[in-house]
Formats: C-alpha cells, sequence, structure tokens
C-alpha cells in the first residue's frame, strides 16, 4: 500500500526504483547522456513521459476547460447513473462526475508535489545535520530519525492535522512534515557512504570546511537516488493526501480533490459505483505514473541494475577434437567431449572445451590449472549440477556405469528417482569454502542425516544416529554434541570434516573435492587430507581432487590432468610430473613457479604473466 | 582462515558435559544482554514518541482549544478552556504533568464523548488489534510462500513470462491504496454480489473483507522483497551442497533456502506493521469497523485534541512494541543477529 511507503521511501517498499536506488552503479563506459535518451526511448522511457505529459495537461488545463462544466448542477438528475450526456454519471448535487474528477486532477497533483517537495527539502535538511552538526547532536539527530521513521506515517499527519485543523494547506503540511524522516535518513544515510571515504577523508585533513565537504563531495552524491525518490514520493504524497481528504480531515468544501469526491460517492456506491470506479482509476493512474517517474529515473541516473536476460543456446556445437584417453576396464567415471558453455556479453564463452578424461576405482586424482582454468566447472558438470543458464553438453558421462548424457546434454538434475538415489549416495562432494557450504540455518548433525533419509530409506532416527556415528568417523569429539550445533559454533577444519562425513552418509564411489583446503590454515589443510586418503584406503573412494597448488597435488595424488584454458593439456603420473617430466610447456611453467626452500635468497620468483600464451594442443595422449 | 574464534571460544572446542553447558550459559546470558539492550532503546523511543507528539500539538502554531470551540467562542470562554486544560502553564510544566497523566494512565476527558480517554481507548483497540495482526498474518502466510516459488520459478532469468506476469501484477497491486482496495472490495461484494458483509464487526465473514483490503497490497510489496531475498539465497554455495544431496526442488526450497529467508521476512514484517497499522485507519472508516481508527478520525473531525493525541500515542506504542518483540523472536531465531545488533 501507499501509505507504507510514505514511512520508508528507500526500502524497496516504495517501488522498484527505490529498492536499488543505491545499487550498483552501471558500468562507467556508458556516459551518462547517451544513457538518459537510451532509457528515455526505451518502452518504459517513453510509456512515463506519456503518462506524465497526461496528468500534467490534466493538471493545467482541467479546471479551465471543464471547471465551468464542473460547476453547473442539473436538477433534473441527481446522483444520475452514467448516460451519453454524463459519461459517470452526476453527484448528489446533478453535477457531471466526470468534470469534476478531470477538475480536481490540479489540486489533487499540487496538493501531492508540494507536500513531496516540503518532504524532500525538510528532509535533506535535516539528513544533512549529522554530517556537519557536532558528534553528539548528530547521534541525537539520527535516532530521533530512527523513531520517527517507526512511526507511520499518516498518523504523523493526523498528529499535524490536529492542531493546524483540516484544509488544503494543512493536509499539505502535514504530508510534507510526515514524509521528512526518510528523505532524512535517506540524505543522512548516503551522506555518511561519502562522507566515510577517503578523498573526504583528506579533505578533512587538508583542513577544508565542513560546508564544503557538504556542497563540493555529499550533496552531489545524495542528489539522483533523492530526485528518483522525490518522484516516487509524489506518487505516495497524492495517495495519502487522497486518503486524509477521504476521511474527511484533508480538502475541505467547496474545494474538492479526489479523496473528497470518492468520500461522497463512496456514500451513493449501491446506487452508483461509477463515479468510485473512475476516482479509482484516476487515482491509481496518477499514482502509477510518479512510481514510473521514479522507475526511469532511477534507470536513467544508472541506479539501477540491469536485469540479466535469458539467453537460449541453440546448437550443442560440434565437440572439439581432444585426445581419447586409453579405456579403462571399469572407471568410476568416464568422461567424453565435456563442453561447458556460458553467456557472456552479446555471445557465449566456452570455458571448458571438449574436455575427455577417465576415474579408475580407488585412484586419486588431480586437477590443477590456474584460476579459470575451467577446473571447478569441469567438477559440477560431470557431477550433473550444473544448470541453466550454462549449458553443458557431452558425447558421454559415465558414472558408476550410469551414462548421464540425455540427448547430448548433462541435465542439471537427475532424470530419475534411481538416477538421484545413485547420485545421492555414490557421489560425495567436498566445496571450497566450507564457511558458506553447510546450510547456517540447519542443525550440522540434521544436514548430514539428511542423504540416509532421503536415499538410505532410514527413519529419522536411524538417519540421526548414522549422521553422529559418520561424524565420529571422521574424528570430530563428542559427535552427538556436535551434532545439534550449527554450523557457525564449527571451526573451518571442522566444517570440511562434517561435510566429509555428510558424503559418507553414502557408500561413495568417488568424492569430488573442488580445492577442499583452500581455505583452510596449513596445520587443518593436512588433516582433511589425511582424512580423504583415509576415506580412499578404507571405502575404496576414488578422490578428484581440485587444487591450483601442484606441489599439493603431487604429493596426494597418484595422477594428474593439467588443465589450461578449458582444456586438459597433459594427463601425468605424480611419479613424472616429480621428476621432470612434465612434456606440455604449461604444466613446465606451472611446476617453475612453485617456489622452494632451496632457492637462492634474492632470486626471483617464476610466475605465469598474464598475457602468456601456451599452445592449447594436448600432449601424451591416452597416457590414462 | 575461516574460524569464528569468539563463537569457538565460547562454546569450546573440548568434549565433556561441561562445554554443553558452557555453550548455554553464552548464548543465554548474550539473549539477556541484548533484551537489555533493545528495552533500554525501546523507553528512549517512547520518551521521544511521547515528546515529539506533545511538542507537535503545543509548538505548531494553532490552537487546538479554538480549533474545538470554533471562531464564534468568545475569547473568555477560549481562555477558561485552556486553563482548565493546563494550556497556559510553562511548557516544562505541561510536559511533566502530561508524562504524569501517561504513567497514572488518565489521560483526561475527551471533548466529544465526554468519557476518559482511555476507557474509550480500551473499548476500541482490541477491534484495531485484530485487525491488525489478522492482516499480518495473511501479509506473511500469502508473501513468503509466494515470493519463494516466484523466486525458484525465476532464477538466473528463467520463464521471462512467469517474470513479466508477476513483476506487472504485484507491482500494480503494490501500488493500489488499501483505502482504493476497499472500495473494489465493497464493489464487487456488496454491489455486485451480496456474499460479504461489508460493514461492522460481527460474525468471522465480516472480517473477510477489511483483512483483505488491507492486506492485498502490502503482500503484493512483501513478496516482491521476499523473491529478491530467495534469489539471493538460491545463489548460495549450500544451496549447491544441498542440491549435491539430490532432493526434491520442495525439500531443497522449503526446508533449505526457508529458514534462511525467515529473519529478512521477520525484518521486512518490522516495517510492515507499522503501514498496517496505519491502515487500519482508512479500513476502519470504510467497514465501519469500530476500533481506533474510526475513534481518531471522528476526534480530529470534532477537534477532540485530548482524545486524538491519546490515540496517536497508543498506536505509536502498538508499533514500537512489536517491532520490539519481531526484534526478540529473530534473536531467539538467529542468535547471530544480536552480535550485529549494537
Amino acid at each position: 500500500m501507499a501509505v507504507t511507503s510514505m514511512s520508508t521511501p528507500d526500502s524497496a517498499l516504495a517501488g522498484p526504483a527505490a529498492a536499488t536506488a543505491v545499487g550498483e552503479p552501471m558500468p562507467m563506459a556508458v556516459s551518462s547522456r547517451r544513457r538518459f535518451l537510451t532509457v528515455l526511448r526505451s518502452p518504459l522511457g517513453i510509456g512515463a513521459l506519456a503518462a506524465l505529459m497526461v496528468v500534467a495537461v490534466f493538471a493545467v488545463f482541467g479546471p479551465v476547460l471543464w471547471g465551468e462544466a464542473a460547476r453547473q448542477a442539473d436538477l433534473t438528475q441527481l446522483s444520475a447513473k452514467p448516460s451519453a450526456d454524463h459519461l459517470l454519471g452526476t453527484d448528489a448535487g446533478g453535477r457531471d462526475v466526470l468534470a469534476r474528477v478531470l477538475t480536481a486532477t490540479r489540486l489533487s497533483i499540487v496538493t501531492a508535489v508540494l507536500s513531496a517537495a516540503l518532504g524532500v527539502f525538510v528532509g535533506v535538511v535535516i539528513g544533512l545535520l549529522p554530517t556537519i552538526a557536532p558528534r553528539r547532536l548528530g547521534r541525537l539527530v539520527n535516532s530521533a530519525i530512527g523513531v520517527a521513521l517507526a512511526f507511520p506515517a499518516l498518523l504523523l499527519a493526523i498528529v499535524v492535522s490536529i492542531t493546524l485543523g483540516v484544509g488544503a494547506t494543512s493536509v499539505t503540511l502535514a504530508i510534507g512534515l510526515a514524509m521528512a524522516p526518510s528523505y532524512a535518513r535517506l540524505t543522512q544515510t548516503l551522506g555518511a557512504s561519502v562522507t566515510g571515504r577517503d578523498f573526504v577523508a583528506a579533505a578533512r585533513i587538508l583542513g577544508v570546511s565542513r560546508a564544503r565537504i557538504l556542497v563540493r563531495h555529499v550533496l552531489p552524491n545524495v542528489r539522483d537516488p533523492l530526485i528518483v525518490n522525490a518522484s516516487i514520493g509524489a506518487g505516495t504524497a497524492l495517495v495519502a493526501a487522497t486518503g486524509l481528504s477521504f476521511l474527511g480531515l484533508g480538502v475541505q468544501a467547496p474545494d474538492y480533490d479526489w479523496g473528497r469526491m470518492l468520500n461522497e460517492s463512496m456514500g451513493a456506491i449501491y446506487v452508483n459505483p461509477a463515479p468510485s470506479l473512475g476516482l479509482g482509476a484516476a487515482i491509481v493512474f496518477a499514482g502509477v505514473t510518479f512510481a514510473l517517474a521514479g522507475e526511469v529515473l532511477a534507470r536513467a541516473f544508472g541506479l539501477h541494475r540491469p536485469s540479466g536476460r535469458r539467453r537460449r543456446r541453440k546448437t550443442t556445437g560440434s565437440t572439439a577434437a581432444s585426445p581419447v584417453p586409453q579405456v579403462a576396464e571399469d572407471p568410476v567415471l568416464r568422461v567424453r567431449g565435456l563442453r561447458v558453455e556460458a553467456p557472456r556479453g552479446d555471445g557465449w564463452a566456452t570455458p571448458v572445451r571438449g574436455v575427455s578424461f577417465d576415474i579408475d576405482r580407488g585412484e586419486i586424482v588431480g586437477i590443477v590449472g590456474e584460476s579459470g582454468s575451467g577446473k571447478s566447472l569441469t567438477c559440477m558438470a560431470v557431477a550433473s549440477l550444473l544448470e541453466e543458464p550454462l549449458h553443458v553438453t557431452a558425447s558421454s558421462v559415465q558414472f558408476d556405469g550410469t551414462e548421464l548424457v540425455v540427448r547430448g546434454k548433462v541435465p542439471g538434475r537427475p532424470r530419475s528417482k534411481s538416477l538421484a538415489q545413485q547420485l545421492g549416495t555414490r557421489l560425495a562432494f567436498v566445496f571450497q569454502d566450507p564457511s558458506t557450504s553447510l546450510n547456517p540455518a540447519l542443525h550440522v548433525g540434521t544436514q548430514v542425516a539428511e542423504v540416509g533419509l532421503l536415499h538410505g530409506g532410514l527413519s529419522r532416527r536411524e538417519a540421526r544416529r548414522r549422521a553422529v556415528d559418520r561424524l565420529a568417523a571422521v574424528r570430530l569429539s563428542d559427535p552427538a554434541r556436535r551434532a545439534r550445533q550449527y554450523p557457525h559454533e564449527f571451526s573451518g577444519g571442522m566444517r570440511q570434516r562434517a561435510t566429509i562425513a555428510m558424503g559418507l552418509m553414502g557408500e561413495p564411489a568417488l568424492v569430488i573435492a573442488d580445492e577442499p583446503t583452500t581455505a583452510l590454515d596449513v596445520t587443518v589443510q593436512r588433516e582433511v587430507l589425511a582424512l580423504l586418503r583415509r576415506v580412499n584406503r578404507e571405502h575404496g573412494t576414488a578422490v578428484m581432487f581440485v587444487s591450483h597448488d601442484i606441489s599439493l597435488v603431487s604429493s596426494f595424488c597418484t595422477r594428474v590432468l593439467v588443465m589450461y584454458r578449458g582444456a586438459i593439456v597433459e594427463s601425468l603420473s605424480t611419479e613424472d610430473l616429480a621428476s621432470g617430466r612434465a612434456a606440455h610447456p604449461y604444466t613446465r611453467a606451472l611446476v617453475a613457479a612453485v617456489p622452494h626452500m632451496d632457492a637462492v635468497p634474492g632470486t626471483e620468483f617464476a610466475t605465469i604473466t598474464e598475457d602468456a600464451e601456451f599452445p592449447l594442443d594436448a600432449v601424451r595422449e591416452g597416457s590414462v | 582462515m575461516t574460524t569464528e574464534p569468539t563463537v569457538t571460544l565460547l562454546t569450546g572446542t573440548g568434549a565433556g558435559p561441561d562445554s554443553a553447558t558452557g555453550t548455554f550459559r553464552g548464548r543465554g546470558g548474550r539473549l539477556g544482554a541484548f533484551i537489555v539492550r533493545r528495552l533500554v532503546r525501546l523507553a528512549y523511543s517512547v520518551v521521544t514518541l511521547v515528546t515529539v507528539v506533545f511538542l507537535m500539538v503545543r509548538l505548531i502554531p494553532g490552537d487546538p482549544v479554538r480549533n474545538a470551540l470554533g471562531i464564534n467562542a468568545t475569547a473568555a470562554v477560549v481562555e477558561a478552556q485552556r486553563e482548565s486544560l493546563g494550556l497556559n502553564d510553562p511548557l516544562w510544566t505541561q510536559y511533566l504533568n502530561f508524562w504524569k497523566g501517561l504513567l497514572t494512565w488518565d489521560l483526561g476527558d475527551s471533548f466529544s464523548l465526554h468519557l476518559p480517554v482511555t476507557t474509550i481507548i480500551e473499548q476500541r483497540l482490541p477491534a484495531t488489534l485484530e485487525l491488525a495482526f489478522l492482516s499480518l498474518a495473511l501479509v506473511l502466510l500469502v508473501s513468503i510462500p509466494l515470493g519463494i516459488v516466484v523466486a525458484a520459478l525465476t532464477r538466473g532469468g528463467r520463464r521471462p513470462t512467469v517474470d513479466l506476469a508477476y513483476t506487472s501484477a504485484s507491482g500494480l497491486f503494490a501500488v493500489i491504496p488499501e483505502f482504493l482496495m476497499g472500495v473494489a472490495l465493497v464493489y464487487f461484494f456488496a454491489v455486485q454480489s451480496h456474499l460479504l458483509p461489508v460493514a461492522g464487526r460481527t460474525d468471522p465473514s465480516s472480517y473477510v473483507l477489511p483483512v483483505l483490503a488491507l492486506s492485498i497490497a502490502v503482500a503484493a510489496a512483501v513478496s516482491r522483497i521476499v523473491r529478491v531475498e530467495a534469489l539471493t539465497v538460491f545463489e548460495q554455495d549450500y544451496i549447491r551442497t544441498a542440491r549435491a544431496k539430490r532432493m526434491s526442488r520442495w525439500r531443497l526450497y522449503f526446508r533449505h533456502a526457508l529458514p534462511n529467508l525467515v529473519t529478512s521476512s521477520l525484518t521486512v514484517a518490522g516495517i510492515v506493521l507499522g503501514s498496517l497499522v496505519a491502515g487500519t485507519v482508512l479500513i476502519e472508516t470504510i467497514f465501519s469497523w469500530p476500533g481506533l481508527g474510526l475513534t481518531i478520525v471522528d476526534a480530529v473531525r470534532s477537534k477532540d485534541f485530548p482524545l486524538a493525541q491519546g490515540i496517536v500515542i497508543v498506536y505509536g506504542l502498538i508499533v514500537l512494541v512489536s517491532n520490539l518483540l519481531i526484534d526478540i523472536v529473530l534473536v531467539c531465531l538467529d542468535p547471530r543477529s544480536a552480535l550485529k545488533d549494537t
């Protein structure tokens, strides 16, 4: 409802524009002038401009054109129903309702715009006080704004009209004053965000006066969001003023605005509903116009994040020629020609371009490569976890003997219940950042137990018992108590253990560990690796271990796949890697980039620079 | 390194029953401290509220007594009335008396109804509270599931048609002021059909239209906020973790995403409550609902400023106290928010 937004124009209630008014700026590349024109030429911009013109024309010319007709009483037609002469019928005094609605536009709109302007002016003055006033006074003003904001604006307006009496002037003042706190808060928030920045601090140290800081730095930053919210505020003021007049607290006879007319027409709604409906339409139209104008301004100022457009990918594209590895007997994972495409700008990027590899049962395979080489996407894709807008295709992905590819695509969600069960119990995932990969709102035990509940056919209690058992298996002390705790009560290492325990609820054939230790310190890192190795040894679980740390991979894994720009460029055993038998220049560069303890102090680290180019062709085909 | 030292130290990593009680005591203490801090802030807000209402009525140019008695009253009559109301006392004395009246729950007599203001408030308050809280419940029950479902349907730019339909419909409903919604409902249910009563507070069916009129716009607005929040939650890593367990979408959204939305939804509920309370003023007038709103409108119309002023303070108290309750519920649900709040 609209009076709501009066109290909170800076909240999302005031409409979509205000919600994002303090959003991220658009790229600076677009010049503001061009953006303004683009937005104005968009359908939304044209619509808002047209609606605004309509409202303005009626406000200016309404009384001139229909004022006479609105005064003329036709005593033969009292409270008449709509007819050709009177499209909305007549009121109790026999006057044409349509003419009166159009005439009342001016008073309704002027009241709204004036009160919004007053609200903005008073709000900005109060809102700037904390920025320029002494700190203690500023804090006082701040909390007063807070209390005023909590108090519904309509009621504030009523308080004001207690003393001012009723009438158009007092309504304007009342609504203006009632809207001021929200503009004050907006100004103060925006002002504070500016004064907190370095350049203002620097200016202050240089002895620039507060007033000058205000004019030079604070006001320009406050201006745009304020204009947007003032526009939306005019809409809320309109509704509030109409509401007050409707209650009989606003405009008084002989003047009339939409609210007062609505009040009168409500009494006759059973006889003639047309006036009420016509008035409702007029109020909503004007209200929506101001809201739309706000939205358009927000976009024009670049305060609005452009909404992401969905793009469909039509063709699957041919799979690039890629090395086909030797066929293993019964691999736990077999991937052929895996591609991942993602929308980027106007076209499509291909972060994973035709990857093929096998992972044997019980094997620990490392995937290394720099950030952005497609490691994580490959993991997510083979686990059938990537959803639109990403586009995953492959000629084959076989996990644990089951083909996941359906019509050339890897779906983001299993197609059948049995497949869901197989993936849920046989494939475990350990993610990079344990601080975000557990649900903060659920007990750890609940999260661990869930797989047993979903796929293991266990009762709630059995699942719970098994979860505690699994938490004990990953060496968490006091697992029963730990199960009843929330993730934020766990340390990073403990959370990562809990994630592994989650995977152990089933009998995983493969654990995909996507940089499981990157976010952990070295000691905890070693513990987590030892745990993964134990799982591998005790359950025969294969591990697909992703890392950008080539030395970690060579100590932990038996075989290494090297990824570079979305392709596997080399597959070699860790012995070969360790003994310097890497063939691909990129692999050699990665190895060379590892700092050594015995390096001569003062020598520069070898690095792979941003613009370094390596061949994308794979070496050593089929050395699986 | 992403450990949280304070929490880990508080709860202790060592096993044993002691650390379990430690956890409990630690959290209980934190909650207690939070409530105390919050009560102090409430007291401060109440003082501000009362002071502001007091000052507004007295400092804004204009004379409420002259207003009430009309321009024909002689200066002597006005003066006598001012004297009897204590309006000629120094401001400071008036302020103290005002507080004394509040604390002893004696706000003087109503000009128009010739009854103690407090008695009137006690009679009319329940109807308004019912209306406000039923609407709040309806808003939450509708907007949270709706926001989540629409977010689930449209996440990542899926189903642009649904997105467009929802955005336009909810946007339109959100801007329709509640009194117009009331008028529209009266039209449909009283003029077009005679399904539901449109005035008074009698049997349960008489609640339907007022509650709907009050809730629809707010529910539309809140569902938009919930949707944006839900879209953010769906992007979180723990949702990916949950997806890796291969559960139904229903379970994913309502078991894993919803608990993380409760905090923000309740915060919104706190903001919305104020506007619902204000909305009751208009809705009560349309539906002749015998609550505080109807009373305050009459009071202002008949220049009955003691009554109007008393009701305004009660409205303010309702808003402040319910915000306090919401904050406490939030802390119970999510103990970390007590730490954030300073």
